[in-house]
């Protein structure tokens, strides 16, 4: 794989992106993920309503690659069932790990497709599934 | 050029990485081995292994000779003794040995331990468990605006109560060797021990433990071209004899009864079980490389690589350098960032060129929170690296914040 394709313009962008970076009003979840080895930490929020995911945010600093599929993440599941959500996750963990390469079934993860890149990179893994570890601990607490 | 000639003692940098050459800047992690320190590992195992101090017959003899030969090579190497000599895995088991043998016997509530903010984790964490185990207060060097520590600074930090100095020689961050004289002599009027972490500096520099009056230093051979798993402690005398023992067991005994124990001499008393003989004859032809280049080579050379590369990065306008960027003071470490880019994605980058740096802490948080960042880049350098590696990392550096779409 070319680096270029690593950091590929969806990665890029979304590794500015501030639209989902804010405390999230009347959260019911907060949860912190932290990358002991490297310093990424992002908090995670959720406002879980009967089952749905109303809203989510968070806040936090990393390398692109983290920062990138943490905000990918929050624009995926907000507004989903927890539900769908659990196995959104799912989905994205076996693509990371390099299990699904079908098309189709990548496409259900919208932009978070574009880490799939990653699945060649071990060294990176951890910076690309820290925000679904903690939305998966978060989800499980509720 | 000499390095044309030493690269090719090592197989691993004869290999491609993603169809390049591999440029490897991480030799403050730990260096590559040059066949002359594979071969003697290999030979030990071939020709001379058994399990030394225990074997009656000829193989063991040979063995407890590889093992006393490689201690009595690293005491010459450290201008000691080999009885001041203890064979541990690493720089990190034998800061502990010091901390559990000697602090938790010797360090007392009230007293203070003084340490350089910029200590790696191994000289710090220890510390911070038996100062809490004694309640002994841990007291922070903090290093100037350039990276360096101040006279004042060290006049100020020890003192009348401090019992116990823990310093790198050269930080693994930074690179910049520690006035280790000063912190030596205001040391012995405050009356405490100095515990020296040679790890970042043994491989740039000569260490004169004799000379440089410190207590206890500590290295790694892995970091030193020899394997990993081996580690050195050295101790004065008079210090080891009083201790007790670190970790007990065989071989660090005298005779053992039911309900008691007599403990070896020095510095058996420190060495529970089976050693990594293998491991440590391997330093012992990494200390003979090192000899066979010699220091005076080794400083010239690692200096122009510095000069070189300081020089270049400096020319980069985003690039903000850790530590006083002048190769007078800089030994085999320069830590860097790129201005918006995380250090991770920066390594991931040069990474793809074929250039090997570290990203991250390097296991010294407390000073990566002084410096007032999460983390930052380490090229770090070796004999065996050159000029056209230096251009390599900084083509590579000129690369990233053009993939981070940061334009140039």
């Amino acid at each position: 794989m070319e680096i270029k394709d690593l950091y590929n313009q969806i990665i890029v962008e979304n590794s500015r992106a501030q639209w989902n970076r804010h405390p999230v009003e009347d959260k019911t979840i907060s949860l912190e993920g932290v990358n002991p080895s490297c310093g990424d930490d992002i908090v995670l929020e959720l406002r879980v309503k009967d089952g749905i995911i109303e809203d989510a945010g968070f806040v936090g600093d990393g390398c692109a690659i983290s920062q990138a599929s943490a905000s990918i993440m929050v624009d995926l599941v907000k507004g989903k069932s927890v539900e769908e959500a659990k196995k959104l996750m799912k989905l994205f963990f076996r693509m990371i790990k390099g299990e699904i390469t079908d098309e189709e079934q990548i496409k259900e993860l919208e932009d978070a497709a574009a880490l799939q890149g990653v699945s060649h990179m071990p060294a990176r893994v951890k910076c690309a599934v820290l925000a679904w570890h903690t939305l998966e601990e978060a989800l499980e607490e509720n | 050029m000499i390095q044309n000639k030493i690269i090719q003692d090592f197989p691993a940098l004869l290999m491609q990485e993603n169809g390049k050459r591999l440029v490897y800047l991480d030799n403050a992690a730990t260096t590559q081995h040059p066949r002359q320190v594979l071969d003697a590992t290999i030979s030990y195992y071939e020709k001379d292994n058994a399990n030394p101090h225990r074997g009656v017959y000829e193989l063991g003899a040979r063995a407890t000779k590889a093992h006393e030969n490689a201690r009595k090579s690293v005491a010459e190497f450290l201008h000691t003794e080999p009885e001041e000599i203890i064979f541990t895995q690493n720089t990190t088991e034998s800061l502990n040995l010091v901390a559990y043998s000697y602090g938790l016997e010797f360090i007392k509530e009230g007293d203070e331990i003084a340490l350089s903010v910029a200590e790696h984790h191994s000289n710090l964490v220890p510390w911070q468990r038996v100062a809490k185990a004694k309640g002994a207060v841990l007291k922070f060097l903090y290093p100037d605006e350039s990276g360096h520590l101040t006279d004042e600074e060290i006049e100020k930090k020890i003192g009348s109560k401090t019992r116990l100095v823990a310093i790198a020689e050269v930080s693994n961050v930074l690179g910049l060797r520690a006035p280790v004289e000063k912190i030596v002599s205001q040391a012995r009027k405050a009356g405490a021990v100095v515990v020296l972490d040679c790890a970042q500096s043994v491989p740039h520099m000569p260490v004169d433990v004799k000379k440089l009056d410190v207590d206890f230093a500590a290295f790694s051979s892995h970091k030193l071209y020899g394997p990993m798993g081996v580690g050195v402690l050295y101790g004065k005398k008079e210090l080891l004899e009083k201790m007790p023992p670190f970790l007990s067991g065989g071989d660090m005994i005298q005779s053992v009864h039911e309900q008691s124990v007599t403990y070896g001499e020095i510095p058996r008393k420190f060495e529970a079980g089976t050693r990594n003989v293998g491991g440590e004859v391997g330093l012992e032809a990494a200390i003979q490389y090192i000899n066979s280049i010699g220091y005076d080579e080794i400083m010239a050379h690692e200096r122009d690589l510095m000069e070189y590369a300081i020089g270049k990065l400096k020319e980069i306008p985003y690039v903000t350098i850790y530590g006083e960027a002048s190769a007078q003071y800089r030994h085999g470490v320069i830590s860097f960032n790129i201005n918006d880019v995380h250090p991770h994605d920066t390594a991931s980058i040069l990474d793809a060129e074929g250039v090997a740096v570290r990203a991250g802490h390097h296991c010294a948080q407390p000073l990566m929170d002084y410096l007032k960042i999460t983390a930052c880049c380490r090229a770090s350098f070796a004999i065996y690296n050159t000029r056209e590696d230096v251009d390599m990392l900084i083509s590579g550096i000129r690369n990233v914040r053009r993939y981070m779409g940061l334009g140039n």
